[in-house]
């Protein structure tokens, strides 16, 4: 049965929502967090596992270093205070995922904690979002349940076990409760999972694509009565995993909750499944016994002591974050609010930082990135930076239509020729005989053949309808197969009629 | 002598997915208030002085370099297994959670 929801607007009216979120972040090391079997992402299965990530009898493991430090990055990047010295501890639960019966994380000493970013929603408007701490952990196996309905567990028969991803190294992310930000709260939430994404793939810890389970996150809800302070039981949607989802299910969950307590009923607080196909949520399990993971010291490590000087030389390795990098490129570049928006929303602010130091002007790398590229990688269904267009090949093909070499239009038959690997601009102008026709020669041949093919256009010209020119103009791209400037053709024919422009 | 209740007992028993009988319940439910005293013993051999550890050994920052290693093949990981298919383990459906 479907759950009741208010509208979004009603459900704004009556209360605020305070929100929470767990991200688990898979880190891109080459190993796993306790194991040295490979972190490798689609191979066959059980291909990436040893002893160790099997929870074979009498193994011991081993943290990763590289973990480590990438985990302090992430901690250092979140504003977060290092922990001088922090444990592990085992999480147990029963669940075939998790061969050795418990998850190796931390519970009581994380590695980070009591930070906060800074999240900018599109219209600029800035939330502290605070962050209760940071941890490592490992990840779990996968599970393929077959049997019954394909890939539902309910119904299933049985389930399929692939270890390559046990071991793998997470860091949990935790937010403190996040309050205040009332019909935002949605857009908060995508920005806010959007901003971890992004500052985990600048550290470059992590390869932080949601498509493949890099970035996961939970999403906790509550409704509290407008102006109370008292908050809500929650719910926690779990494995909400692209940007849209996260915004979709905060929504979701607040119009739930909000028809369940304007009913004057309590919310249950359990955990929710996240359907992207209808954009709701259904319960999962109730809060139980199931949650006593009876956690204690992973007698099997040691402590980890950051020391004061490890944690700062990886504090000096930290990338310019990406915020800020975004205004100081904003800045530099003189781009408007929108035109800015759309060159990060459309993904290519790297690229047209690397086509400006190749040597084009700002206004220029936007013009083929935005005005070109995007809309040719949209048709291909790829992201812009996969069509293979270097800085370099832009840097050249601009100087070609700045030099007269090729119009417009021939400039964008060049760059398909690009990217369909012929070469160089350069080249492919060559080879696609693309010359545009500058000697006036040819060019008046053409007009005249025009002005004699419609010689009432050509009167209506000379009486003073200048806008007229347009038709005779076409007929000498055509009979120039496109390969002339525009501009000098239309300066030609008024010339040749004797009429000023 | 530590509270431990035949509630208490169940209850740990079924985190552990042990079948207990009603005997084993009541039996436990004495011999696990006397385990716990034991070990409560402790806490008289080390004063408020005596930080509390979790490891015998004063070591820390034990790491390995992140190069990979010992890996097996499928099918050495799978031969321990009770039954597999398609290079998998695998398991009965356990609709506990997901």
């Amino acid at each position: 049965m479907a759950d009741a929801t208010l509208t979004f607007d009603e459900a704004m009216e009556q209360f605020d929502p305070v929100l929470g979120f767990e991200v688990h972040v898979e880190l891109n090391t080459k190993t796993k967090m306790f194991s040295s079997a490979p972190n490798a992402f689609g191979d066959d299965p059980n291909t990436n596992v040893n002893e160790v990530d099997l929870g074979l009898p009498g193994v011991l493991p081993v943290v990763n270093k590289a973990a480590v430090e990438s985990s302090i990055k992430i901690g250092l990047a979140l504003n977060c205070e290092i922990a001088e010295s922090c444990r592990f501890a085992r999480k147990n639960y029963f669940y075939p995922d998790t061969p050795k019966n418990f998850q190796t994380s931390q519970y009581d000493e994380p590695i980070a904690h009591d930070g906060w970013i800074d999240i900018e929603l599109e219209d600029g408007e800035v939330f502290r979002v605070e962050i209760e701490r940071a941890h490592m952990e490992e990840d779990a196996g996968k599970l393929t349940h077959l049997g019954g309905a394909a890939g539902r567990i309910q119904g299933a028969e049985y389930s399929l076990v692939d270890y390559n991803r046990a071991g793998v190294p997470l860091v949990e992310i935790v937010t403190k409760p996040i309050v205040g930000a009332g019909r935002r709260a949605p857009e908060l939430a995508r920005a806010y999972v959007a901003a971890i994404r992004e500052i985990v793939k600048n550290l470059g810890v992590s390869d932080a694509r949601m498509e493949r389970g890099n970035v996961r996150c939970d999403a906790n809800v509550s409704l509290m009565p407008k102006g109370a302070t008292k908050f809500g039981i929650r719910s926690e949607t779990k494995n909400v995993n692209s940007l849209r989802s996260v915004e979709h299910a905060v929504r979701f969950e607040i119009q739930r909750h909000a028809a369940v307590l304007a009913a004057g009923a309590k919310v249950t607080q359990e955990t929710r499944h996240w359907h992207e196909d209808t954009r709701t949520t259904t319960a999962g399990r109730p809060k139980s016994d199931a949650d006593d993971y009876r956690y204690f010291p992973e007698p099997d490590l040691v402590p980890i002591h950051a020391s004061r000087e490890w944690v700062e030389s990886l504090r000096a390795q930290l990338p310019e974050p990406p915020a800020e990098r975004r205004k100081r490129l904003k800045t530099a570049w003189g781009y408007s609010d929108p035109e800015f928006r759309d060159v990060v929303n459309a993904g290519v602010m790297d690229a047209i930082e690397e086509t400006i130091s190749a040597g084009a002007s700002a206004a220029a790398a936007r013009k083929w990135w935005m005005g070109e590229i995007v809309g040719r990688a949209k048709v291909a269904d790829v992201d812009p930076a996969e069509l293979g267009v270097s800085a370099a090949a832009i840097v050249e093909l601009n100087g070609l239509v700045e030099g007269g070499k090729l119009n417009n239009k021939m400039a964008g038959q060049v760059l398909d020729g690009v990217i369909a690997g012929e070469g160089t601009p350069t080249q492919v102008m060559e080879a696609r005989g693309l010359v545009l026709v500058s000697d006036d020669g040819p060019l008046l041949e053409a007009i005249d053949a025009a002005l004699a093919a419609q010689p009432d256009v050509a009167d209506k010209i000379r009486a003073g309808k200048v806008q007229a020119v347009g038709a005779i103009v076409g007929g000498v791209m055509k009979a120039t197969r496109g390969q002339a400037d525009a501009g000098r053709v239309k300066e030609l024919i008024l010339e040749r009629l004797g009429v000023s422009a | 002598m530590a509270e431990i209740t035949r509630d208490d007992v169940a209850h740990l028993a079924q985190l552990a997915r042990i079948e207990m009988s009603p005997e084993e319940l009541d039996r436990m439910a004495g011999e696990l208030a006397h385990i716990v005293d034991a070990v409560k013993s402790v806490s008289e051999a080390a004063g408020p002085d005596v930080p509390a550890t979790s490891h015998p050994i004063a070591l820390s920052n034990v790491f390995r370099e992140d190069t990979v290693g010992h890996v097996l093949t499928p099918a050495e990981a799978l031969s321990g297994a009770p039954d597999a298919e398609e290079h998998r383990f695998r398991v009965p459906a356990i609709l506990d959670e997901e």
